[in-house]
């Protein structure tokens, strides 16, 4: 059979100011009709490239060789006119930020016609009928209204079916999915997935799944390619290459879906953390004439208890309030409830009671490009906490001390001088957790340390948690949406939902037998039970 | 809407009460008056001089009295041109620097627009250097120098063009005018709208219509409705300024216009005519802010004012 779509010797190019990037280096491509393609990789692997060189969308540094080839026809070469025949009604293609790709200053409506009017030849007043019956097949409720909204007035998910409407205007044979859903909680991410099967089970399209993520690729993918610095390693029918992985860096991969249980605590473990009843207000609109004040519960009664040793996972979905509980335990956030840090209520102590006892509680954040200072050294960002807590070290003595804390989260103490832009991801994720170790802490709220991070670096961050705690005994608060993680890292689950929790107990309760529907709903949307039949 | 525009009018009145106040009691402060010319006058015309303008009344006085007037709309006679009321300086100049700084403003948004999205389109080409440095001239070499320039070569060389004087506005004697004016402009809109159009041709929804195979005027006219939001910001004071009259260019070109009242009035100390335009220039830099915010809300759907 012809494939609809052929990729051979595809080469791109960037020119930055350190040279010439050599991004993809002769990947060979084939996409079957009515197939589903999956090609999977890590950050920097050239598989978003590869595809933006196909559409003819590099950046403007981009050079491509080689050839690209929809049903025979040549696309690599064409000019933008030339290429625009096939853009939009044969090759279309989806985007991993929902939120900014529509165009905030025009409705709905009006975007989706635009793919219409241009290849469809329907007229204006046309184009906006068939609009709402587009939205109406990628399942956006009450389209007669949403057609006349802006893109800021829905959600995420509702944005990304929008763009699957606009990608699916024009009936296209090949629709490329770049990471569709990595923005978007699990749950979301699930549907969208389920609506892109179902649309191509009636439309018969071809579907190229761009993802790092081995679970959308094993329930969706007919074949997958394996991708690794800008070459394919390793291709072949998903079930074959799952089952046996010829490559190293497949095998690492498939390997790299976080594994594991942790070891129980003593019940006779000192608890560490005991808060009570603790609730988030948020106020938010003009509240000075008393107008339009609205209330926001972020966090409503929440009961939290970690003990020394112990990790308690907060799951749940963006805005159920689980970042701004660990803020709160910690009193980075104004809460009312009851905190207990070992033996010392929290609640009623001003900043300066509470400064000696911050350097036993401490917090890592998700984003590990955010979080360190550019403009310090990996060295003077890890130490800095001493000088507010041991202000009597030498200098000298600083050093030594960043070199060991260096060590104990396995980084070269030499890169101490450096900068954090030279770094890594994992490995600034690496700094950050050395920041909080340096102080020597009893407890550590962790929020989403392991999202912005490829698989298999989170791998690595996992173990590496997971040993300072058993070497040091710490209490972690690990607030995650990556149910894969949390169940290799934690005692105990807490599930949260819009400020409250909806389901607490331990790990292999949770994920044996979940009892609320709202927890079965996250397992599945995780991939980890086994798929649903529907 | 109609609530916001309201209230922002209602808003306005404050403050061009606190303007004039300031401005009032600022340019009495500036030594001397309008009656001390190099020869003093005999002391019984200026006592007279004195009565006629209300001068000889004590300053809160003189105040309460401009105030009042104001507010019924009349700003008093001019202290230099003595035949005159301000009111009739403004309805004989404003119509004249109004009509230059419109065709300026105009000129400069539509030539500035457009090379600006040209450069952003071919970025680090020809096109794009010949635009920069457009810019960079039209900004660095200042009117007074290149107003003679065009007199000299499109009035007395080539005698294509009369070199000066209003002409009953005849398009003619508008045209280096409306140039000289609108050079500047031209290079600041042309810079703008090439830094926030090669933003905007990055930006992600302007990757999904290219995506989708829409033909460039598409992308254009989406990639432009982001990118003038910034160049709308920057007009709103810039009308102001240009509609309410050069100096350097009216006096160039021997223009009837309202500019050249800033300068005189303020020299003379001719303090209605100082007061007279400070208030219009405070009720046009108010109007075209307004007018911007109101644009703002019709080009970007995010922006709603309650």
């Amino acid at each position: 059979m012809t494939p609809v779509l052929s990729i051979r010797g595809l080469q791109v190019r960037f020119r930055t100011g350190d040279g010439i990037l050599h991004a993809v280096r002769g990947v060979d491509i084939d996409v079957a009709k009515g197939e589903t393609v999956a090609v999977v990789g890590e950050s920097g692997s050239g598989k978003s490239q590869t595809m933006m060189a196909a559409m003819g969308l590099l950046a403007a540094n981009g050079t491509v060789e080689g050839s690209v080839r929809y049903r025979g026809e040549e696309l690599i070469g064409l000019q933008p006119r030339a290429l625009n025949r096939y853009r939009g009604s044969k090759l279309t293609m989806i985007f991993q930020e929902p939120m900014t790709s529509l165009d905030p200053l025009y409705r709905i409506g009006d975007q989706l016609s635009l793919p219409l009017v241009a290849h469809g030849g329907l007229s204006k007043r046309q184009a906006l009928a068939r609009a709402v019956e587009l939205l109406e097949l990628v399942r956006v409720p009450d389209p007669a209204r949403r057609v006349n909204a802006y893109p800021h007035e829905l959600s995420g998910g509702q944005r990304q079916r929008v763009m699957i409407a606009m990608a699916l205007a024009n009936d296209p044979d090949v629709l490329i999915a770049d990471e569709p859903t990595t923005a978007l909680d699990v749950t979301v991410q699930a549907r969208i997935l389920d609506l892109l099967r179902d649309l191509q089970g009636r439309l018969g399209m071809s579907i190229v799944f761009i993802t790092h993520d081995l679970g959308v690729v094993r329930r969706f993918a007919d074949r997958t390619y394996v991708m690794r610095h800008g070459e394919v390693v390793e291709q072949g029918a998903t079930a074959a290459l799952f089952a046996a992985p010829a490559h190293p860096y497949t095998r690492m991969l498939i390997d790299a879906e976080p594994r594991g249980r942790k070891a129980p605590v003593a019940p006779s473990a000192p608890v560490v953390l005991d808060a009570r009843d603790v609730r988030v207000t948020f106020h938010t609109g003009s509240g000075l004439f008393g107008r339009t004040r609205h209330e926001i519960r972020a966090v409503d009664g929440v009961d939290l208890r970690v003990r020394a040793g112990e990790t308690v996972g907060v799951v749940g979905e963006s805005g159920s309030g689980k970042s701004t509980l660990g803020r709160a335990v910690l009193r980075l956030q104004e809460a009312s409830g009851l905190v207990r840090f070992e033996d010392r209520n929290l609640m009623p102590l001003e900043r300066g009671e509470l400064r000696p006892l911050r350097r036993r509680m401490q917090m890592v954040f998700q984003d590990p490009f955010g979080s360190l200072s550019p403009r310090m050294t990996a060295g003077e960002i890890v130490t800095e906490g001493l000088l507010v807590h041991e202000p009597a070290l030498s200098r000298r003595e600083r050093d030594r001390r960043a070199a060991q804390a260096f060590e104990e989260v396995r980084l070269d103490p030499s890169g101490r001088n450096r900068y954090p832009h030279e770094f890594s991801g994992g490995q600034r994720q690496r700094i950050a957790i050395a920041r909080a170790m340096i102080l020597a802490p009893k407890l550590v709220v962790l929020d989403e340390p392991t999202s912005a991070l490829d698989r298999s670096v989170q791998k690595e961050i996992v173990e590496l948690l997971r040993d300072l705690q058993t070497r040091h005994g710490l209490a972690y608060v690990f607030i995650s949406h990556d149910l894969a993680v949390v169940r290799a890292l934690a005692d105990e689950i807490v599930v949260m939902k819009s400020g409250r929790v909806v389901e607490r107990g331990d790990v292999e309760r949770i994920f044996e037998a979940p009892r609320e529907a709202y927890t079965r709903e996250l397992i599945a949307a995780a991939f980890l039970a086994a798929p649903v039949e529907t | 809407m109609l609530p916001f525009i309201l209230r922002r009018l209602v808003s306005a009145i404050p403050t061009l009460f606190l303007i004039v106040t300031i401005a009032f009691f600022l340019i009495r402060v500036a030594p001397g008056g309008p009656f001390d010319l190099e020869q003093p006058l005999e002391a019984k015309v200026m006592e007279n001089l004195r009565r006629i303008y209300q001068l000889d009344r004590s300053l809160p006085e003189q105040y309460l009295l401009y105030v009042g007037a104001l507010l019924r709309g009349d700003f008093g006679p001019s202290f230099y041109f003595r035949d005159f009321t301000i009111a009739e300086l403004f309805a004989s100049g404003l119509p004249v620097s109004m009509t230059l700084g419109g065709l300026a403003l105009l000129v400069a948004v539509l030539i500035g627009g457009t090379l600006g999205t040209v450069a952003a389109f071919r970025q680090n080409s020809a096109v794009d250097y010949a635009v920069v440095g457009l810019g960079t001239f039209g900004l660095t070499i200042p009117n007074f120098v290149v107003a003679p320039v065009l007199q000299i070569v499109f009035g007395l060389m080539l005698a294509w063009l009369p070199v000066g004087g209003w002409n009953g506005g005849a398009v003619r004697s508008l045209v280096l005018p409306v140039i000289v004016l609108a050079l500047p402009q031209i290079a600041v809109v042309a810079r703008m709208i090439r830094a926030s159009m090669i933003e905007a041709l990055r930006s992600n929804h302007i990757r999904t219509l290219r995506s989708l195979g829409l033909p460039t005027h598409v992308v254009v006219r989406h990639a432009l409705r982001g990118a003038v939001l910034p160049v709308v910001s920057y007009l709103g004071p810039a009308a102001a300024a240009l509609l309410t009259g050069s100096v350097v260019v009216e006096s160039i070109f021997g223009l009837p216009g309202v500019g050249r009242y800033f300068v005189e009035g303020a020299l003379n100390r001719d303090y209605t005519l100082v007061m007279g335009t400070v208030v219009l220039v405070a009720v046009f830099v108010l109007v075209f802010n307004l007018l911007v915010d109101v644009l703002y809300a019709v080009i970007d759907p995010r922006v709603r004012y309650e």
